[in-house]
């Protein structure tokens, strides 16, 4: 019988319920959208500042600012092939085999994972390809005895790669996805590599394509000592990135990262036997000749700082909507609560206790709510991918875990939003409204 | 008459004041006894305390002071739950109104009744739409029944449960004279077959159909007359 009444009053009262379930659908289709980019988009960079950890990139001293800048936008842009000649006068190198001594540090074990990167213009298939040589997982046999893996494989452990990770001994390659797809290369395939003067000249296969979401699926990646061949530049590197764990940054850390000279005798003990990025990187310049390593930790933590305020904005903006529909049914709901107050009053005066009249139309909202919950959450993933698309330049794969979280939140915010008329219902006295009075 | 083993209803100097200085006396004083199988009227003008005591009757409201017996049981101290309860189980309820439940058909109207009280039962309640001769109208929803229809059903609602005391207050308020006469017809039935009747009304030849009459004024028993 309570599912013949509920059936008769979501059927035959559609008109009045559909404002409940619009609004109700209004509210998650916000909800859903920023819960879905906030988690998603979070999860992603959240990713990438763990994988890098505190990182480090260490590069040649005398390399300026403007130069790196510079670097960075040629390798944003499509073409690099032109400057290469030039700033190969200009550049100056590491040299691969003194990176082992980072190693060998006083934070040795600080240091998780490295990978050393030269690169250079190549042409393939009549294409301007950047070449990147690094190593993919390197075996290093310490001066101490003790032996080292590392390399790309372990730093960039959270690559979508499709196929196998290429090994540093063979003449393979891993294409990003974006340069794949621009070549026709697919796993498996051979390709010719050759510098723009002709000099060196390779025969790769691709082992892998890589979807790394960001420059690099624009970037062709092959073992270090293939690179130095191609442009004759042997035992040379252009820069290394280091993933090491260290201390969060205080005040002792950031005068030492000005001026490590600044510091006391006992600060700088402190210090140096502290694992700041700062310490860290001034110990990898004093083993790796002409070297400047620095933290590029400030850059993600203000990403990071960014991007948890715009969460936090949107977090806000999720709490309002939500707010807002919440009295919008709670005004819905009284007015309906208002106008049945005449057969609330009839089901009380035939025996139903004030709980079961309350049962029977909190389940009849929550029911209408859900329902229109439901085609709020498609809506509001449509929404999340225009905000995606638009606001962080990607797709949105929202989560699973979104559901439940907005199946609570519908359910919270009827039931919120229907206290004052259960209130209402369960201090309705049959006699005042069954009488006409 | 053995009246005193009989007694399904006693009010005993029932008073019923509103307010909290004791502006209105809706019930003075009230003192009635209803047998079993009774049909009692009450008459009188409006705002006599017709409706107050009927609400005081059937377990919707508590007196002021005095004592309610209902079928041997003081209900006078009971809790509202406690209240319902009694309600739900032993009095059957028929409104000027009607108070169907629009978007229920009369059959599911009469059965919500059964659900409060213990089970439903489709094919009692449906043999209940045929006692008032509404059969034929089990799938229909109270907008598409006239309102002598609609009575039929509200009182097809009040007896699916066999309740001991039948209350209608003003049944035929809101009826033309054939469906006045329908529903007379179908409570001197019910009385027939044993039913306790009592039945609030302003229309005379109402209350020349009931056994006992009491006429009410300002809250007061002011004149009781037989009829057989
Ligand atoms: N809840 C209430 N609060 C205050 N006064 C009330 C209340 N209910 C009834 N009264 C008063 O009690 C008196 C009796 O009212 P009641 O409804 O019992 O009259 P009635 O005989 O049923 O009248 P009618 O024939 O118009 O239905 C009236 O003066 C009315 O105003
Ligand atoms: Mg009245």
């Amino acid at each position: 019988m309570f599912c013949q009444m509920l059936k008769g009053a979501l059927m035959r009262q559609k008109g009045k319920l559909s404002m409940i379930a619009f609004t109700m659908a209004l509210g998650v289709s916000l909800a859903t959208a920023m819960l879905g980019v906030m988690m998603d988009v979070g999860d992603k960079v959240n990713q990438e500042l763990k994988t890098y950890g505190a990182n480090l990139s260490v590069v040649p001293r005398g390399t300026s600012f403007l130069s790196e800048l510079y670097e960075l936008e040629e390798e944003d842009g499509e073409d690099t092939a032109p400057n290469a000649a030039n700033a190969q006068k200009a550049e100056k190198y590491l040299a691969e085999d003194e990176l082992v001594k980072m190693k060998m540090i006083f934070w040795a074990f600080n240091i998780v994972d490295f990978a050393p990167f030269l690169e250079t213009a190549a042409v393939v298939g009549g294409q301007p390809v950047t070449l990147v040589g690094t190593w993919f997982d390197k075996h290093l046999d310490l001066p101490t005895g003790e032996s080292v893996d590392t390399g790309m494989k372990r730093l960039k452990s959270w690559w979508d790669v499709t196929g196998e990770w290429c090994r540093d001994d063979e003449d393979g390659a891993m294409l990003g996805q974006n340069l794949a797809a621009k070549l026709g290369l697919k796993a498996g395939d051979f390709f010719e590599a050759a510098t723009p003067d002709g000099a060196g000249r390779k025969r790769l296969e691709v082992r892998a394509i890589v979807n790394s979401g960001g420059k690099e699926d624009d970037q062709a990646f092959v073992p270090l000592r293939l690179v130095q061949d191609m442009s004759n530049r042997p035992g040379l590197v252009q820069r290394v990135d280091v993933s090491a764990l260290t201390t969060p940054e205080n005040d002792l850390a950031r005068r030492a990262a000005q001026d490590p000279n600044s510091l006391s005798r006992k600060e700088w003990d402190t210090w140096y036997c502290t694992a700041y990025i700062s310490s860290i990187a001034y110990q990898i310049e004093e083993v790796v000749t002409g070297s400047r390593a620095k933290p590029v930790l400030q850059v993600a933590e203000s990403e990071g700082a960014i991007l948890r305020k715009t969460q936090l904005l949107m977090l806000l903006l999720t709490v309002l909507s939500l707010i807002c529909s919440a009295l919008a049914i709670s005004n819905l709901v009284t007015a309906s609560v208002m106008e049945r107050s005449s057969e609330i009053g009839l089901l009380k005066a035939i025996g139903a206790t004030g709980a079961a009249v309350a049962l029977l139309i909190l389940t009849e909202i929550v029911l209408t709510s859900m329902l229109g919950g439901t085609a709020g959450y498609f809506v509001g993933l449509g929404f999340a991918q225009i905000i995606g698309r638009t606001v962080f330049g990607s797709a949105i794969a929202v989560k699973g875990l979104v559901v439940p979280l907005v199946a609570i939140l519908v359910l919270l915010v009827t039931l919120l939003g229907s206290l004052p008329a259960v209130r209402m219902l369960l201090s309705l006295r049959p006699t005042e409204v069954l009488h006409g009075r | 008459m053995n009246e005193l083993e009989n007694n399904i209803l006693e009010l005993k100097d029932v008073s019923m004041i509103y307010g909290a200085g004791g502006q209105v006396k809706a019930l003075q004083n009230i003192n009635l006894t209803v047998v079993q199988g009774e049909w009692l009227a009450i008459m009188g003008p409006s705002g006599s305390g017709k409706t107050t005591m009927m609400n005081i009757i059937g377990c919707m409201d508590r007196p002021t002071s005095g004592a309610v017996i209902l079928d041997g049981q003081d209900i006078t101290k009971l809790s509202p739950r406690a209240l319902t309860a009694i309600r739900r189980d032993k009095i059957g309820l028929i409104f000027q109104q009607f108070h169907l439940i629009p978007y229920l058909t009369a059959l599911e109207n009469v059965m919500v009744a059964q659900y409060y009280h213990s089970m439903i039962d489709e094919a009692e309640a449906l043999q209940a739409l045929t006692r008032v001769g509404l059969q034929d109208r089990a799938k229909h929803l109270p907008r598409q029944l006239s309102g002598g229809e609609q009575q039929r059903v509200c009182i097809a609602r009040a007896l699916i449960n066999y309740p001991k005391l039948i209350l209608a207050d003003e049944p035929t308020g809101n009826l033309d004279e054939a469906n006045e006469k329908i529903v007379l017809d179908l409570l001197r039935r019910l009385h027939a077959e044993g039913s306790t009747i009592i039945v609030v009304t302003h229309a005379p030849e109402v209350g020349e159909h009931a056994e006992k009459t009491i006429f009410l004024e300002h809250g007061r028993v002011v004149k009781t007359t037989r009829n057989r």
